[in-house]
């Protein structure tokens, strides 16, 4: 009898590659203004190469604004639903992810903290916000798991998510409270919260590539880890993973890398909650399968729904993070319904 | 094979157990019997770490403490009393997490032999069949021997069960106690496990200790721990007449 694959093959990575460029050609092409997906390569290729801009194609709009806003998109999405799916892994509910376990909320309250007070550093744009951003979001997970190990030396996955919902209300807050008092800041800053990756450029891009890049490898070499977790956390103990170092070294990831995704993108809702679930529907939950997959469709995902928000009411542009809860509410209520329907 | 010396939890000041003292040798089954709530499952929790403990556990003479979480794997595998799975993984996946501790390098999950002894045990547990089904779709039972096909696959030097034949009907409870047996015979291993049923804990344990409130009652051979007295004090019947007149309804 055939078993099931135990990795990600490479005609599934090839597929989803596909799938994830498409998307992005799409929506570099599609915008305000229409742009051939001819001339949208050829920019690109020029670009790349070093040749000049053909004439009639608007080189620096495809360049400059759109590709690398659709990068960071792609790239803030991939990471999102990464931590989402490890989260959901780890804590073993299909309901974590970096929102729950309050880690989103900590590293939003350090970026809130730097817009409302002008923290920044000199010569580096978004530098302050995404230092903040990281700060409080690793601050945010050592008060959570020192709360969790004061009141369960385990380290219960029940504790933490609890002790993380009312984090999260704590620290909501202390934001309404920052934004009340935030005088000329209040309307940039209550947009921030939104999600918005309007005006992202290549830095913002490479940024989040190698936070990605790092803390993406230290994640998915955990996968046999995380399968066990998801299984159970005692039988992950009785088979012999390291349970207390584990968890610490995926949540110290998992906080990085949404504070980064945090301080670029602003809080973007529902990616780390709906796009595992629904990538684990397609191939299965083995992590060693469902973590690479899921990058790559929270990457399509958020493009389209940025896709959405920038072309549904133009030239209004609505924010990324709305468009996500919006679309991500009713599907997950939809899957919710329909796997309890059929459970 | 594994001292347990002088055991307590407690939590606060709910004291759970209370110096708890027994072993277990190569060879012997040990059936850990006592009433709900005497502390049966907590020994095993104390055991595999996952309750803060007084008193020394030793496993051929190391504190099991100090063992890295996979050289414990490799010496004793436990089995839980129940077991609840949110993600549709396959019974292979399942199974084949029993060779974690085995694996080397960090980016290989292959060893050899790895795929006999997750093919031995699920045959032997009967779970070949269902090898690719998801683990949501099984019985309680068939969710049991997976998971004890998990632990089989893990090969470790002692065996601890709680409940083991919990959710298994008839048929599979002799079937899980004689493969235990049968296994400790090749292997010359050792098994404790917590048992509800007397009946099971007389016919097929070498040794058992009697726990009650926290304490233990009696320890040695089984038929010198399972008396009709010890039993009488512990479960407040008589437990001899009640298994006899439980009998007789089958004459």
């Amino acid at each position: 009898m055939k078993t099931k694959p135990n990795h990600f093959r490479l005609y599934e990575y090839i597929i989803f590659l596909a799938i994830t460029l498409a998307a992005m050609l799409l929506c570099v092409c599609a915008g305000s203004v229409a742009i051939p997906v001819r001339d949208t390569l050829t920019a690109i290729w020029n670009t790349i190469f070093g040749l000049p801009a053909p004439e009639g194609i608007s080189q620096s709009v495809i360049v400059f604004v759109r590709l690398p806003r659709v990068l960071c998109v792609a790239l803030v999405g991939a990471s999102l639903s990464l931590c989402g799916a490890a989260m959901q892994g780890l804590l073993r509910n299909p309901l974590a992810d970096g929102s729950t376990l309050g880690v989103s909320s900590g590293a939003s309250l350090g970026a809130v903290i730097s817009i409302a007070f002008g923290i920044t550093i000199p010569g580096i744009q978004l530098a302050g916000t995404m230092i903040m951003a990281i700060v409080f979001a690793f601050l945010s997970l050592l008060i959570i798991l020192t709360l969790a190990y004061k009141m369960d030396f385990t380290l219960s996955t029940n504790t933490i998510i609890l002790i993380g919902v009312i984090f999260t209300m704590f620290v909501s807050s202390i934001m309404s409270i920052i934004i009340t008092f935030s005088g000329e800041q209040m309307k940039s800053i209550i947009f921030w919260t939104m999600g918005s990756l309007s005006g992202s450029n290549y830095s913002h891009a490479l940024s989040i590539l190698a936070a990605l890049v790092v803390f993406g490898t230290v994640i998915i070499r955990y996968s046999r880890e995380l399968n066990a977790f998801a299984i159970g956390e005692d039988n992950a103990r009785h088979v012999g993973v390291n349970v207390k170092r584990v968890k610490l070294i995926v949540l110290i990831a998992v906080s990085a890398l949404i504070g980064v995704s945090v301080s670029i993108s602003g809080t973007i809702g529902f990616v780390g909650l709906v796009m595992p679930h629904m990538t684990r529907m397609v191939v299965g939950p083995n992590h060693r399968r469902l973590l690479p997959a899921a990058m790559f469709s929270g990457a399509t995902f958020l493009m389209l729904a940025d896709l959405v928000g920038r072309v549904l009411l133009n030239p209004l542009e609505l924010p990324i993070g709305v468009v996500t809860s919006f679309i991500g509410s009713i599907v997950f209520v939809y899957i919710f319904y329909t796997t309890r329907k059929a459970g | 094979m594994l001292e347990i010396k002088n055991l307590s939890v407690s939590y606060g000041d709910f004291e759970i157990l209370n110096d708890v003292s027994f072993n277990v040798k190569p060879g012997q089954w040990l059936m850990v019997v006592g009433p709900n709530g005497a502390g049966k499952s907590t020994i095993i929790n104390a055991i595999s770490q996952g309750a803060p403990y007084t008193g020394k556990v030793l496993f051929e003479g190391r504190d099991i403490s100090k063992l890295k979480p996979s050289e414990m794997a490799k010496k004793i595998g436990i089995l839980s009393q129940s077991h609840t799975v949110s993600y549709s993984f396959t019974v292979d996946e399942v199974v084949r997490l029993g060779r974690y501790a085995y694996s080397k390098s960090i980016f290989s999950s292959k060893n050899p032999g790895d795929e006999e002894k997750i093919h031995n045990a699920l045959e032997l547990t009967g779970m070949l069949p269902f090898r690719n089904q998801s683990v949501l779709t099984l019985s309680g039972g068939e969710l049991q021997r997976t998971f004890l096909a998990q632990l089989l696959a893990q090969d470790p030097k002692m065996l601890i069960l709680d409940e083991p034949t919990n959710h298994l009907d008839l048929v599979y409870q002799k079937q899980t106690f004689e493969l235990i047996a049968r296994w400790i015979k090749n292997t010359g291993r050792a098994v404790m496990s917590v048992v509800h049923d007397l009946s099971l804990a007389k016919a097929y344990g070498t040794d058992a200790v009697l726990v009650d409130k926290g304490r233990v009652v009696s320890f040695g051979r089984a038929e010198d721990v399972l008396t009709a007295e010890n039993l009488g004090a512990v479960y407040m019947i008589d437990v001899y007449k009640w298994m006899r007149d439980m009998l007789s309804q089958w004459k």
